[in-house]
């Protein structure tokens, strides 16, 4: 029973960075209709920013948690500007194949300045050492982690049901044609939220730096399971994509613990389920199915 | 069921740009000279390159044109090709290594497990449309990946399989400069194989699908079906390109499963015009003759430029280097006949 609820407790943190990534690609998403696939390059870029300035300017931690989310959804935003606003009105996949090149690019120039070793970076002391849950005692850091991811989302849904911008995203993510429709300039709203989905990857790549390897890759193979949880949560939809993005991290989790006589299962459980709901419900778990056109 | 459709975007914008030039509407002779200078360029390569690159050229000449089968011509961008280019080349290597086979018919196997494999990703792949098909084929390949990975007894892991022979009756093909003219007949035929489908009745409903799926449905097309064989035969033309790739290189490592290798396959596409054929052929030319040329000077970032000539055409060139030249050609050829 530990050892079950300890597992949950690591998927679960997994999962909020599923969530936080699925999160920023599901608004990007609703609002351009573009595939960011740099969105695991950014994230590499906040846990490797986050470490540059630990180490070259010694700013700590908490600071980085602000600077580097603000600093990469500025650069996403000019990014926007530059490129991505150019194909708006192609095909989405131009889009991808776009931000697959930017991928390749913003990796190799970290590359090449630092090298592909991995980077340490100390976890902040005040959140070293653990919390003792009574049954348990689990790393303070990881707890930080899950609360505040579970902040961040439920305070983006708070955002997206409450305020008047959250509200446009919203519509014009599930139901676009009809949005505009209604007189909404949503083209207004393109640039910010690209912006914000950019933040969202950066925080989780701070958030990342004291827990996982920092080094140019690190953003590369989680993007692609970040994309098998879009799938299967329904990338129209931006709950989908956070209850598939933790839910996602207790199956791989209890998978690994489980199943490790059969570490290819283990391994590749995330796309398994995929192929079980694509077989079942094609739009994803929480996607709608629009009408055939 | 009837597919469903992600986006309006995806419904009402083919993947490909319009008035792209799919079917060859340029006259007779000029097809037949260009295919007479690409039978001398196919023959004299080795003599101008290295050996060694020039059987890359070939192999990656597959691979782009397997990949355009399905991206050109039915509107479907695999983001996750390396899966039958890989899986083809473990199993040719593994084939060679422990049966001893002539090396045609270790390809052979390899292209048929790609085919073989290509049937349930293609058959759940092909349920959704556009980008999501792109992340879907993108998440089997990296689940293959992981398989390769794991499943260290057979594919020995990040050491990968050492020592692929090139056995062939006996003959002594170890020079590369002979290997290259060994292997050329097995890529045109898959060359050749893939302008068959394209000009056939097959290839022009597939194309039918991609401009308009809606109407090649009403019209009583299987849409999935034919979706899902353009997809395997995708799958072993390009398993065709990674087998000899193994043999060529007598060396299989995990990266030929990689999802930069996936994506490599669609900037070689890309760069040379999709929807092309021919375009397909020269992109492998120029991106592995331009990838060895950076490795050779010493360059280590090679991703920088292949990502930036992907950033480049996806802004400024959309045809590709074939589709605009053809294009060129062809509004040339109309204006002077009028």
């Amino acid at each position: 029973m530990t050892g079950f609820l300890q597992n949950a407790f690591n998927g679960l943190v997994s999962g909020a960075f599923y969530a936080l990534l699925a999160l920023g690609l599901a608004v990007i998403f609703g609002m351009l209709r573009v595939v960011n696939f740099a969105h695991g390059a950014f994230y590499m870029l906040g846990a490797f920013g986050a470490y540059v300035l630990l180490s070259e300017a010694g700013v700590p931690f908490w600071a980085a948690l602000v600077i580097m989310p603000l600093g990469l959804a500025l650069l996403g935003m000019a990014l926007e500007r530059a490129f991505i606003h150019r194909l708006t009105r192609l095909d989405p996949l131009y889009n991808f194949l776009l931000t697959f090149g930017l991928t390749l690019i913003l990796q190799d120039l970290v590359k090449l300045r630092y090298g592909v070793q991995s980077s340490p970076y100390e976890t902040p002391s005040a959140l070293s050492g653990s919390v003792d849950f009574g049954l348990f005692d689990f790393p303070t850091y990881r707890v930080f982690i899950l609360g505040f991811a579970v902040a961040v989302c439920v305070g983006v849904w708070w955002a997206l049901t409450r305020t008047r911008v959250g509200m446009v995203v919203r519509a014009s993510t599930e139901r676009p044609e009809l949005t505009r429709a209604f007189g909404i300039n949503v083209g207004r709203w393109v640039t910010p939220v690209f912006g914000f989905g950019i933040g969202l990857a950066g925080l989780a790549g701070v958030l990342a730096a004291p827990m996982r390897a920092v080094n140019p890759l690190m953003g590369a193979d989680l993007i692609i399971v970040v994309f098998a949880v879009v799938v299967i949560g329904g990338l129209g939809s931006i709950f989908g994509s956070v209850a598939a993005g933790f839910g996602i991290g207790l199956v791989q989790a209890w998978g690994e613990a489980y199943l490790s006589a059969f570490p290819i299962v283990s391994q590749t459980i995330v796309f398994i389920v995929m192929a079980a709901v694509l077989l079942w419900r094609p739009a994803g778990l929480f996607g709608r199915e629009e009408a055939p056109a | 069921m009837t597919s469903t459709v992600d986006t309006k975007a995806d419904a009402s914008r083919p993947a490909v740009p319009s008035g792209l030039v799919t079917v060859a509407r340029a006259p007779g002779w000029v097809r037949y000279a260009l295919l007479a200078v690409a039978l001398v360029v196919a023959l004299w390569l080795p003599n101008g390159l290295y050996p060694a690159v020039a059987v890359d050229i070939l192999c990656w000449a597959l691979f782009a044109v397997a990949v355009d089968l399905l991206l050109g011509f039915t509107g479907l961008m695999s983001f996750g090709h390396a899966a039958f280019w890989g899986a083809s080349a473990y199993v040719t290597g593994l084939v060679a290594i422990h049966a001893g086979l002539p090396f045609p018919v270790a390809v052979l196997a390899g292209a048929l497990a790609a085919a073989v494999l290509a049937v349930p990703i293609g058959y759940l792949a092909v349920k959704r449309t556009g980008i999501y098909f792109a992340m879907v084929t993108l998440a089997f390949a990296q689940m293959v990946y992981y398989v390769a990975n794991e499943w260290r007894s057979v594919t020995q892991g990040e050491n990968g399989l050492q020592g692929v022979p090139r056995e062939l009756f006996g003959l002594d093909l170890s020079d590369d400069y002979y290997f290259y003219y060994a292997i050329l007949p097995i890529v045109l035929l898959g060359l050749a194989g893939a302008w068959r489908v394209v000009h056939s009745p097959f290839g022009r409903v597939l194309v039918g699908i991609r401009d308009n799926p809606a109407r090649a449905r009403a019209l009583g097309y299987p849409v999935h079906r034919y979706k899902l064989t353009v997809f395997v035969l995708s799958g072993f033309i390009a398993g065709l390109g990674g087998g000899l790739f193994a043999v060529g290189h007598r060396f299989v490592s995990l990266e030929v499963l990689h999802w930069t290798t996936s994506g490599k396959a669609v900037i070689v596409v890309v760069l040379g015009g999709i929807g092309t054929l021919w375009g397909g052929v020269l992109g492998a030319g120029i991106v592995v003759r331009l990838e060895d040329w950076l490795s050779f000077s010493g360059f280590e970032a090679i991703g920088l430029v292949t990502g930036g000539i992907f950033v480049l055409v996806v802004l400024l060139f959309r045809r590709g280097i074939w589709g605009t030249a053809s294009a060129l050609a062809l509004r040339w050829w109309t204006s002077r006949r009028k």
